[in-house]
């Protein structure tokens, strides 16, 4: 009954609790900057006037927004890494920091195009009619009329995207790398499964959710497009 | 499409030309990637038949794959169920009139929503047999449900929040005016149109359900996940074919439920039952509107 009000193993496991908290800021950032760039090249690919790339990237969309992120990890960590023997780096730790992050971002990827794509589609008509009126070519009215438009409608659901890709770093236990969820599912095992330490660990998250979606809900509101 | 209305212009010869060209080089780079991708595995020796064979026999199937899907479904169906009451008591309870009621739901709601899944699957587990003092053995299947329940529950009280928000004020005080109290005015005016309106993101929030049962994996509930990566291949040493194999069904059932999801979309677009505006999935805490679990 003591153990209920026991913080002293979040004191006593600071350093590590910190560490573990690093690694998930690490996949994070690394995971939201290579989904960004995959998931920008998928939305081209989506509204380009080629049918092939739009098949190509509908079929990646919808395969890897309706399969399990659980799957996708331990098809990067059992699958590719182990079982087919595709290392990327002679460092187990960074081996399994690389698929995990690759897995990460192919799955929030497809998230992020279809944010972007939505963000295209609040562009009324009118401003790409207009933009062609007064002789803008293609690449100018996209510069300068489309895609600045659609931008500003897309940065609240990239930050909400973001914030799931923050909390889903804690399944990359199962592709065999450390980050903040492993170290707490070690502490339960030492010191038993109390309050103080899961309540601690959802501060930590919290610490690293929150003010990522004060900022962005800011942002989102300054930068509005008002139609 | 009306993506590629705003985007391009009608094509004209010279443009259709560039596009055909570009059709067909884009035609070749998809399909030499998927060679690329076939011969990999096939040098590994992954397409050999005898590691594909087990899915034609009739024993994986009753055995393993559709006891596990059905394990999965049974979470599924249950959090649901239970995701819904906490979705309605919750949501209905940050729309109160009273701050003591306002406050806490609130307060509940958005931790849940704002801490990862999985830490709370971990926690039910490991919680009650610490803090009682008893040898407790949480069954995986409660700990998933009890997980998921709590997090969907917390997100469908958003959905439910912004959909009785969505119905017009008009039509409250229209209510009122007609002499209906509180308790009426939500349950003859502002439900019947909200559930409308709303119906197309809580088919949405079933998929994420859907697909966070998996997390089941991390705790060893044998449900599709765990019986199509470690007790398939256990059996016949075919990870990749067996991993392949179950994402297809995965991807089967929630594409089932997506487009059940658009219909009622399409279909609440329509409706004239509803002046409420069909609601979007809730953004992350902070963040006001958005479009992802």
């Amino acid at each position: 009954m003591e153990s209920l009000f026991d913080f002293s193993p979040l004191v006593q496991e600071f350093s590590t609790i910190l560490s573990g908290f690093w690694s998930t800021i690490r996949l994070t950032l690394m995971s939201a900057l290579l989904a960004l760039i995959l998931g920008t090249i998928l939305v081209a690919m989506r509204v380009s006037p080629t049918p092939v790339l739009r098949a190509a990237g509908t079929l990646y969309v919808n395969v890897l927004r309706n399969t399990p992120l659980t799957l996708v990890l331990l098809l990067c960590a059992l699958g590719l890494s182990d079982t087919l023997q595709l290392t990327l780096s002679r460092d187990p730790g960074v081996n399994y920091y690389w698929w995990a992050t690759g897995g990460l971002s192919a799955y929030t990827a497809a998230f992020v195009c279809e944010a972007l794509r939505s963000g295209m589609n609040t562009v009324p008509m009118g401003q790409a009619e207009a933009a062609r009126a007064i002789g803008l070519t293609f690449m100018q009215s996209l510069r300068l009329v489309v895609l600045p438009q659609a931008f500003r409608s897309v940065i609240a659901p990239l930050g909400s995207i973001l914030i799931a890709l923050t909390k889903n770093t804690t399944i990359v236990i199962v592709a065999g790398y450390i980050e903040a969820s492993a170290v707490m599912k070690q502490m339960f095992d030492d010191y038993g499964g109390t309050l103080p330490i899961f309540l601690g660990f959802a501060a930590g998250y919290m610490v690293l959710t929150l003010p990522t979606g004060f900022f962005f809900g800011w942002l989102a509101k300054r930068l509005a497009v008002s139609r | 499409m009306s993506t590629t209305n705003v985007l391009f212009d009608v094509p004209g010869p010279r443009a259709r030309l560039r596009n055909n060209i570009l059709t067909l080089v884009s035609a070749v780079v998809v399909l030499g990637i998927a060679y690329l991708l076939i011969k990999g595995l096939a040098d590994k020796g992954q397409l050999a038949g005898k590691l594909w064979e087990p899915f034609l026999r009739a024993d994986v199937w009753t055995g393993q794959i559709i006891p596990g899907l059905f394990a999965t479904l049974q979470a599924a169906a249950l959090s649901a169920v239970l995701a819904l009451i906490f979705g309605v008591v919750f949501g209905l309870g940050r729309l109160s009139d009273h701050a003591w009621i306002r406050v806490p739901s609130g307060a509940v709601v958005e931790f849940f929503r704002a801490i990862p899944l999985l830490l709370l699957i971990f926690f039910v587990q490991a919680g009650p047999a610490t803090m009682s003092g008893y040898t407790l053995n949480v069954p995986a299947f409660a700990a998933v449900v009890v997980g998921l329940t709590l997090y969907n529950g917390s997100v469908l009280a958003e959905i439910f929040r912004a959909g009785i928000l969505s119905v017009p004020r008009g039509q409250s005080e229209a209510g009122y005016s007609l002499g209906l109290r509180k308790g009426g005015v939500m349950r003859l005016v502002l439900l019947p149109q909200a559930v409308t309106a709303m119906m197309p993101a809580i088919v949405s929030q079933m998929v994420v359900l859907l697909k966070d049962t998996a997390l089941g994996w991390v705790i060893a509930y044998e449900e599709l996940l765990n019986f199509g990566l470690k007790q398939i291949p256990a059996n016949f040493g075919n990870l990749i074919p067996s991993a392949i194999v179950i994402s297809v069904v995965y991807i089967l059932i929630n594409l089932l439920l997506s487009y059940l999801a658009n219909r009622l979309e399409n279909r609440s677009r329509r409706s004239r039952r509803t002046t409420a505006s069909v609601v979007m999935a809730p953004g992350a805490v902070g963040v006001s509107a958005g479009g992802v679990e």
